[in-house]
Order: C-alpha cells, then structure tokens, then sequence
C-alpha cells in the first residue's frame, strides 16, 4: 500500500504507525505457533532454549521426543492416535451426511418455519461447549453410551453438523436450480440428480463443511472430558492430561504434528474455498 | 363475467389453484423431510438433554422420597416449636428403612447441603437407632445429640419436602433461603459465585475490547492490500485459527512461564530483574494474553469479510469533500464497518464467557471462569443439579446477549467469512 507522494508528513507518519501496529498484532497472531517447532528439538529435558540451542549447537537438537512419542514405554500417543482418527472420521461423515441433506432441504424455497428450524440446527455452535458437555453426557449416560465410541461419535456429530449446515447453504445460495429441473426433465429420477448434477456443483462447500467437522471433532476436549472412558482416550484428552500435569517436550512434538496436520488442512480449505468462489462467480 | 371462466383448469381437470396448492404441500412435504432427520437427531441427542438440565437443576424427589412418612407428619407442624412424637416417630420409621437400604448417607450429604452439621448427628443416630427401644422416639432421637434437639435442624428438613426447588439456582447467586423463609445472601467471605460470575463477564468483555482494538487495523489492511499480499498475510489469520485449541494454550504456557521466552526478553532488555520475573501464567494476566490471541481470528474474519465489501472510493469521496483522512474515516468508513464489528464482538464475547480449557491450562485459581465450576461440579462434587443450574444460568445470559444483539444490529447482519 504505498503513499501517494502528496501525502503530507504527519499523515505519512501515522501510516507507518499503523503498519506497525499491524506487524506487531500478525506476529502476536502467529508467533506462538513457531516456538513449538525449535523446542520440540530440544535435547534436553527443559521447555526454554538451552544455550546450545542458542548457538545453534548440532548436539542440542534430537529427535529424542518424538522417538518417545512413537516407541515411548506406555505411552498413550498410539491408541489416542488412532481413536481421534476413527472418531473424526465417523463423525466428520454422518455430520456430512446429516448436514448436507439437512441443508437442500432447507434452502428450498417451500420450507415451512426455516428460521425456527435453523435455529435448532446450528445452536450447537452457539450454545457455551460446557453446557453442550453437561446436556451431551446426560443423555449419553441415559443411553448407555457413556465412555463408547459410539456415544463420543454422536456427540461429535452434533457439534459438526452445523458448520456443514452453513457451509452447504451458503454453497447452494449460489445454486442454479434450473440444472436440476433440466436433469428432471431429461427423465432423471431424484437422487440420480442429486449425484449427477447438484452433488457435485456443490462439493466444494461440502467438503469444506466435511473439514470443518473434522477439524472440530479432532480437537474437541470439553465434550470429550466428560464422556471418554481409559479405553476412548484422544489426543486432545492426552494433549490437556499432559498439560496439567506436567509440561513434557513429548507433548511439543505432538504439537508439532497437529500444527503440520492443521497447515495440510488449512491448504486444503483455502484451495476449495477459492475453487467455489471461482464456481459461483464472485471474484472473477 | 361468470365465475367459470375465470377457473383455470389444468389438463386434468382440476382447478389449477388446487393443483398448485397441491404440489406445493407436496414440495413442503419434501422440503421437510430432507431436514427431518437432524432435526430429530438434535431434538433427541441435544434439545431434550437440556430440557433434562432444566428438570434436573429443580429437581428435589430424592429427600422427598427417602422421608414420605416424615414430611406427611409434619404436614400438621407449624414449625414454631420442636415437632411432636408422631413426626418423631415417622421419622424413625423412614430412617430404619433407608438404613435397610444403605441409604442414609446419601441422605446426610443432601441435609447437609440445606444445614451444615447434619452428617455428624445422621451418624451419630444410625449408631444408636440399633439400641432404640420401641415407643417415646422423640426422646430417644434427642438425647442422640442435641443438634437433634434443636428446631432449626427440623426446620431444614421441613424445607426439603418440596418436590421441586429453586436453591440450586440462588446457591449459584451465593444466596439461600434463610430459616424464616426469606431469600438472603451468604456472608461476605463466602460469596464464590459471585465473584466467578463478574470475573467471567469482565473478563469476556476485556478480551472482546482486546480482540477489537487488534483486528480492526488488520482486518482493514488485508481488506485494502492487493490481492497477492493480503492472502499470504491472511494465512498468519487462519493458520492459528486451524490450529488446536491446545497446541495454542500450550505455546502460551510455553512462552509465559516464569524461565519462559517472554520473561528471558523482559529480562534482555532490563525492563525486569532476573530474580525478579513477574509471574505471567495462572493468574489473570495469563488468561487475557491466551484467550486474546486464541480469539483473535473469530474477531478479523467478520471484520474483513465486511470491510471487504466497501468500495475504497468511498474514502476518496469523503476526503474530496474536505475531510481530513481522520474525518473521512470516522465518519464514512467506520459507520460503514459496525455490522462486522458486531459480529466480531457477538461472536467473541460469546465464546469467552463459556471458555473452559484455556483459563483451566493457564488462569489458575484467580483466572478461572464460571464454566471452571461447573466443570469441577459435575466431575469432582458430583453435584450435578447444581452444574445444570449454573450452566442454564450461563445459558439464559448468552441468550439475552442474541436478544439484544438482534435488537440492537439485527441477527441477518452477522456476516461470517
């Protein structure tokens, strides 16, 4: 953003001012997230750079932790692993699923109370995650579902539908429905049509929907605190036991990963959402 | 002209009225069964469950169920004095029954709850009801331990006979029903409650002024930079927003601890001596800095999604006018941005006032926050109905907040990403 060169000298100061303030708010922003990555190499047992680390000592770096992360004597890291996988995966599809249906048939012009019902559907969203916690494990404990895999995919579920809700119906705000009257004319039966015509102009905003459930399924702890048994142990459980009890650099390298995961999926999410907005036409 | 030449007929002949009325209750129909199913999910799994809250936050059965005989005794009491033997007797009569049953400690732990002392003397009475001999239980039971000797104590229990209570609810506001049935506080060194409660709201309000004051000038330079440079700054926005809620707390324990970045860099520039670090973490300071930067990209997303859309030739009108750039800026582009500033604000103050994880990692005892207890309720005390009030409680505000935000912006104005 340069100046133009009439600006007058006060005016020109206050740009570079506010520039700064700017810089210093994106490092605030940003910064934290980089001092996970050197520490998690730490040689040492401390959460601070040593004075190797300072001089950039080869010594002073290992991949100790993330040995101990991997082949570490009873560590946890592998099943939490591997449930956070099971679990977002399930719930990131029955959210996709639920939602995206969910969604045609809210953006149908012939849905009788939509303001009522979009307000059940995304209270999740809105509601504080620890009284969503309370509700969710009461009735998973009524159901029988408390400390399952089951309860805890239900659970996550219900707090990813509504991002998939938002994501598909913005998506097909933008829909043309005169396709899908063609295909119906042409003699397609509906849910030919779904697969044929309407899923796949609107996949961009279901996946990312999809991401975003996952995402949220992936980190979420609150709801999980209450419901998870020793056997339903994720990484986030693992992530806030470690964090309480004591800081260990294992954790670091766990950080590490999850920010390395979360990079692949923010790419993923920027892509589609550029794709989508080059579909509907709005920035070119 | 006669009514039938105005009816138009479809090829069927049916009215075509009809016929669009039909297909249009078919297309309804169809528009509702597609929501159907997570409507119904969320009902059963979500909606229910927090109606079920509300039940169990006023729900007082269990001490009307252990004592059924007592309470009907004492239908007849007026209270001002010790009961008479019926009432003694009845009471008698129920407590061997839930001795059978193993039962009186749970009953002691909910006396309690309405008067301290009474899990002493139920064991104390459970003890010598071995010994009691049939006839004159008023005596017997008093001579026990003379708490039971006491009206206030037979007032306590009169006061559980309702079915259902509101105390959970004014246990949250630190206030109780004294023994002249009067709602009044609890002394000053015991108002915990209270003081969670306004730390909570002054803490979400800071932290939303915090977030407004640092995204306003980055949102507005993403949404004025060119293409090319705004969306690799953009990633500095989303990257922690992607990000795990814990990998960011854990950087911040990381940074704030006392032999941690911050303080080594206070220290390097002699703004604190080295034995002297400030303590940065589990307090309040350590709660504010975390959840600002945690919230941070929930604050820029509406602010750029809006500024996005105002045409900067906007401000070149305003200062072609004779505004200065301050003026042109108050008074054209500011008014301009206030529906992404209140979703901003909405959006962020609502998820500090229920913030869990970070002031449980970082805020230690005097950064803690309402949604802290009603964690340490429900997992540690067990007290669940008292975890369902304060959570409605924590529910009805947030509430309000979407009330008035309606009122005031107007819900349709939130503009996210």
């Amino acid at each position: 953003m340069a100046l133009p060169k009439y600006t007058e000298p006060h005016y020109r100061i206050w740009h570079y001012i506010y520039l700064t303030i700017c810089g210093a708010v994106f490092f605030f922003l940003i910064a934290p997230l980089f001092v996970i990555f050197p520490l998690s190499f730490n040689a040492e047992e401390f959460l601070s750079f040593s004075d190797g680390m300072k001089r950039l000592d080869p010594d002073a770096f290992s991949l100790r932790w993330y040995k101990d992360m991997i082949y570490g004597t009873k560590n946890p890291w592998g099943l939490a692993a591997k449930n956070s996988f099971i679990i977002a995966i399930f719930a990131t599809i029955g959210s996709v699923i639920l939602g995206t249906v969910a969604a045609l048939g809210l953006s149908s012009r012939h849905m009788p109370y939509k303001g009522l019902i979009m307000a059940v559907l995304i209270s999740p969203m809105i509601v504080p995650l620890i009284i969503s916690g309370v509700a969710i494990f009461f009735f998973m404990a009524k159901a029988g579902l408390a400390a399952t895999h089951t309860g805890i995919v239900l659970a996550h579920i219900i707090l990813g539908t509504p991002f998939v809700v938002i994501t598909v119906t913005a998506t097909l705000s933008g829909f043309d429905h005169s396709v899908t009257r063609a295909a119906a004319s042409l003699g397609s039966d509906p849910v030919n049509t779904f697969m044929k015509i309407t899923l796949p102009l609107i996949l961009p905003g279901v996946i990312s929907g999809g991401l975003f459930a996952f995402v949220t399924s992936f980190d979420e702890v609150v709801v999980v605190l209450f419901l998870a048994g020793l056997e339903n142990t994720t990484i986030p459980i693992q992530m806030w036991t470690g964090l309480r009890e004591q800081l260990s650099p294992t954790i670091l390298a766990v950080a590490t990963c999850l920010i390395i995961l979360s990079t692949l999926i923010l790419v993923t999410a920027e892509l589609l959402r550029r794709r989508s907005e080059r579909l509907r036409g709005i920035n070119q | 002209m006669s009514s039938e030449t105005k009816q138009i007929l479809t090829t069927d002949g049916i009215p075509l009225e009809v016929s669009l009325k039909k297909a249009e209750k078919k297309n309804k129909i169809k528009a509702f069964l597609l929501v159907a199913p997570l409507l119904f999910f969320l009902i059963i799994t979500y909606v229910f469950p927090i109606g079920d809250m509300l039940f169990r936050s006023v729900d007082d059965k269990m001490v009307t169920q252990m004592l059924p005989k007592t309470f009907k005794a004492m239908e007849t009491w007026d209270g001002k004095e010790l009961p008479d033997e019926e009432v003694f007797a009845a009471f008698h009569e129920d407590f061997i029954k839930l001795v059978e049953d193993k039962r009186e400690g749970k009953l002691s732990t909910q006396l309690n709850y309405t008067k301290n002392g009474f899990k002493s003397i139920i064991k104390k009475l459970r003890r010598a009801s071995k010994k009691f001999e049939e006839g004159n239980y008023k005596e017997q039971i008093m001579s026990v331990h003379k708490r039971w000797a006491d009206v206030e104590y037979w007032r306590a229990i009169q006061r559980r006979a309702p079915e259902f209570t509101g105390q959970k609810y004014l246990k949250g506001m630190d206030m109780y029903v004294n023994e002249e049935g009067k709602i009044v506080s609890v002394g000053e060194d015991r108002r915990i409650h209270r003081v969670l409660w306004l730390r909570t709201l002054e803490i979400a309000f800071f932290v939303t002024v915090f977030c407004f004051l640092m995204a306003y000038p980055i949102a507005h330079l993403l949404a004025t930079l060119p293409m090319k440079y705004s969306n690799l700054l953009m990633i500095c926005v989303l990257l922690p927003f992607w990000t795990s809620l814990l990998v960011r707390t854990a950087s911040w324990m990381i940074l704030l601890q006392q032999q941690g970045i911050v303080n080594d860099f206070f220290v390097g520039i002699g703004l604190v001596a080295d034995d002297n670090r400030p303590e940065m973490m589990y307090n309040k300071t350590g709660s504010y800095v975390a959840m600002t930067q945690i919230l941070l990209p929930f604050m820029v997303l509406p602010l750029y999604s809006v500024m996005k859309t105002i045409s900067p030739s906007l401000m070149r009108a305003g200062k072609s006018l004779g505004g200065t750039p301050f003026v042109a800026f108050w008074k054209v582009y500011f008014p301009l941005t206030i529906p992404g500033i209140g979703a901003g604000c909405l959006l962020v103050f609502i998820l500090a006032i229920g913030y869990y994880i970070t002031p449980a990692l970082v805020g230690g005892a005097s950064g803690t926050l309402i949604s802290n207890q009603i964690a340490f309720h429900m997992k540690s005390t067990l007290d669940w109905s008292f975890a369902s009030a304060m959570g409605l409680m924590l529910l009805s505000g947030v509430l309000v907040i979407y009330w008035l935000y309606n009122k005031i912006v107007g819900i349709d104005n939130i503009k996210l990403g």
